[in-house]
């Protein structure tokens, strides 16, 4: 141990450098966002709760081609089709568990007809035990209810695509 | 009457706990006991305005010694029944010690009540006398021999208890913060040229830590 | 008003001090409310967040005020979980004993030139005896927890605590060296005549180490090892919920305030104007009173603040050789430099 560092540890000039800095800090201009009134600005390809859409004229867009059930990395996507009245493959189930999903959007990805989707909805809760199995009606409610947004974000991320 | 009502509450609990250090089966209750002993005989000194003692009292002896009592008590984890093994054939010198303190005790008494002032000389001082600087003068002036003596008798227990418990012991590595405080980047990182994946492209120099305690 | 007074002065004195015992309690337990809430927004405002503004606002200025009322509130209705492997009856009373050390200090404090509520001569003594009393609450809820990291937490806290106190008690030998008494009013009074007479400037060196083991012996960050999150999660209060963790709390806080208090006393000339003897007596800034105690207190409220923003947490080994081998040697050398000092008639002491 020299002098030099001797003189330094005594003074503290290095606790008091630290001190500096936060008592600096102190005066800054805050970065907190208050969150119900103010938020950030959000990614139209937020990746939030799911959906499944429908076409203009009101039928469903899933084919029941179950690539998003095989390309789900957490399984959490259980999917049964049969033949509709009309002739075409429909799904009878199609569940989402949404403690199980872990939001990568692949299914989206997957998707050749755009019908199941991640919408930028995020502020979502579950009061009873079940409620977080996502059902067909349920996800085709949200489709409907956010059908306006949904075709916006999807507008705006087309040119990436 | 107020006051005696108080030295008799404090004199209770007083005798109370420290039957509790000798009764308690748990050492831990036992220390307690003696902490709560030191707080009372201190409100009994705070009675006769012995203020200084009593805080001395309850600073030294709850605030430091007792506070180490515990840490070594709990430390510990003694096992009681083990140590109760020889109480009944060492009975006979618990009982010798305390035939001899009530003997001293009663021979107090006695010579109190034959016409012997065993305190001779001691007057009590009004309140306006600070004890703090009346044992101050006493200690420095008349005790000051007496009082250097005990001083060095206490450094010696210092330094004997450091020499016995700073010996070195082979295979140990403890640290020394001392050096660990003093290093500097350039103890401890070498800039080597020529190493690396980038090295030919960007002449960047690689750094190598040197591992290892000083 | 006038009949109201001499009234008061005709009451007995155990009646006004019960009073005055009553007011310093109760304002000592709503201003550690409101220092939580303090230290919560000043820590938000050294990381660049606006600390807790839900609670309430005062006219829309101070958001968040109530912040205090609502923890205070919010722990009372929780349950209070005793485990059942412990020692039930000191796990219960070791919350009290950590308070009533910090709650009783202040008996002693000088609040103001006219207002001591127990003026007895050897109060520096007192409030260092108590200070030292407070570490047995965390030890005992340690043991009586019985977990190994609330032990761990709590044979921390003892060593931290039982080393810190003699580098404090030297510190302050050098005051009453330099005071003369050991009464904490008539040390401040010894510091009249301005900032120059202050005891900091000529005990500098033990005005530090004040400082330092003030921050230790209260175990707060960057000495509190007993809590330790990150290695012990919490130490000594892992198990107690509700109330009686409220109470730590309380008695954590309390004990800042009441350094803060004792360092404005011992080194910054407590209620004392620093404008004394450049303005008159009798001008609003020249006086003496509370008001400057006050300040001074919540300056140094602050720094236990800025520390914890600032500073990461001292290894367990760095701390103990932080007070037995750096700051018991500063003090010693320090004492006998003031030896020097005063026996050469050097500075403050040639009056």
């Amino acid at each position: 141990m020299n002098v030099q560092s001797v003189i330094k540890t005594f003074l503290l000039t290095e606790l008091l450098t630290g001190l500096s800095v936060t008592a600096r800090t102190l005066f800054r201009k805050k970065v907190t966002i208050n969150y119900p009134e103010e938020r950030t600005p959000q990614s139209p390809r937020f990746r939030g709760l799911h959906a499944l859409r429908r076409y203009a004229n009101g039928e469903e867009r899933c084919i029941a081609c179950k690539l998003c059930e095989a390309v789900c990395p957490a399984l959490a996507i259980t999917i049964e089709s049969d033949v509709a009245d009309d002739g075409t493959r429909r799904t009878t189930r199609y569940d989402i568990d949404l403690f199980k999903c872990i939001y990568c959007g692949f299914c989206e990805e997957a998707c050749p007809v755009d019908a199941i989707v991640e919408t930028r909805i995020h502020e979502y809760h579950m009061e009873n035990r079940g409620e977080n199995i996502m059902t067909k009606d349920k996800l085709l409610a949200v489709g409907e209810r956010y059908a306006s947004l949904i075709d916006a974000d999807k507008a705006a991320d087309a040119r990436y695509r | 009457m107020f006051v005696q009502v108080l030295f008799y509450a404090f004199s209770a609990v007083l005798i109370a706990s420290a039957l509790g250090v000798i009764v308690a089966r748990n050492p831990v209750y036992s220390a307690l006991s003696l902490v709560l002993a030191f707080f009372t005989s201190a409100a009994l000194w705070l009675l006769i305005e012995a203020e200084f003692l009593a805080i001395v009292l309850v600073l030294v002896y709850v605030g430091a010694v007792m506070v180490l009592f515990l840490f070594v008590v709990m430390m510990l984890d003694l096992n009681t029944t083990s140590l109760r093994q020889g109480f009944a054939r060492y009975a006979w010198l618990g009982w010798l010690t305390a035939l001899a303190v009530i003997v001293q005790m009663v021979g107090v008494f006695w010579f109190r009540g034959l016409g012997i002032d065993a305190t001779q000389g001691a007057v009590a001082r009004s309140a306006e006398v600070s004890n703090t600087r009346e044992l101050g003068e006493v200690l420095y002036t008349q005790y000051v021999y007496p009082f250097e003596l005990a001083s060095v008798v206490l450094l010696v227990a210092i330094v004997a208890a450091i020499t016995l418990t700073m010996r070195r012991r082979p295979g140990l590595k403890p640290q020394d913060v001392a050096k660990q405080v003093a290093v500097r980047r350039e103890d401890r990182v070498r800039l080597v040229k020529g190493l690396g994946p980038k090295a030919k492209s960007s002449g960047e120099s690689a750094a190598s830590a040197e591992e290892g305690q000083s | 008003m006038a009949d109201l007074l001499a009234h008061w002065d005709s009451l007995p004195t155990y009646l006004q001090s019960t009073f005055w015992i009553l007011v310093v309690t109760v304002v000592l337990i709503l201003s550690v409310a409101f220092t939580t809430l303090w230290e919560r927004k000043v820590i938000g405002w050294m990381q660049l967040r606006k600390g807790p503004n839900r609670v309430g606002s005062l006219f829309g200025l101070v958001p968040g005020i109530f912040q205090p009322f609502a923890d205070v509130i919010k722990l009372l209705l929780k349950e209070v979980v005793i485990p059942s492997a412990s020692n039930k009856w000191l796990f219960r009373i070791a919350p009290a004993i950590t308070l009533v050390p910090a709650f009783a200090a202040w008996a002693v404090m000088p609040l103001d030139p006219a207002l001591v509520i127990a003026d007895i001569d050897a109060g520096l003594l007192y409030v260092l005896s108590l200070t030292s009393v407070g570490v047995y609450g965390v030890i005992l809820a340690g043991w009586a927890t019985n977990s190994k990291y609330a032990f761990l937490g709590a044979m921390r806290s003892a060593a931290q605590v039982v080393a810190y106190e003699i580098a404090m008690g030297f510190a302050l030998v050098g005051v009453v060296m330099a005071a003369g008494t050991l009464n904490l009013g008539d040390i401040i009074r010894a510091q009249e005549g301005g900032v120059s007479n202050w005891f900091f400037l000529w005990l500098f060196p033990l005005f530090v180490v004040y400082l330092i083991a003030g921050v230790a012996e209260t175990n707060r960050a960057p000495f509190d090892v007993a809590e330790g999150e990150s290695e012990i999660v919490a130490g000594f209060h892992v198990e107690y919920s509700g109330i009686a963790f409220a109470l730590f709390f309380l008695a954590e806080y309390a004990n800042m305030i009441l350094i803060s208090a004792l360092t404005a006393v011992f080194f910054l000339g407590g209620w004392l104007s620093p404008f004394e003897g450049l303005l008159g007596a009798d001008s609003a800034l020249g006086a003496p009173g509370f008001h400057w105690l006050f300040l001074k207190l919540f300056f140094f409220l602050t720094c236990f603040m800025w520390y914890r923003a600032t500073f990461p947490r001292y290894r367990y080994d760095q701390i103990m050789r932080l007070g037995w081998k750096i700051l018991i040697p500063v003090t010693l050398v320090w004492i006998a430099v003031e030896g020097l000092l005063v026996y050469f008639q050097v500075g403050p002491w040639s009056r």
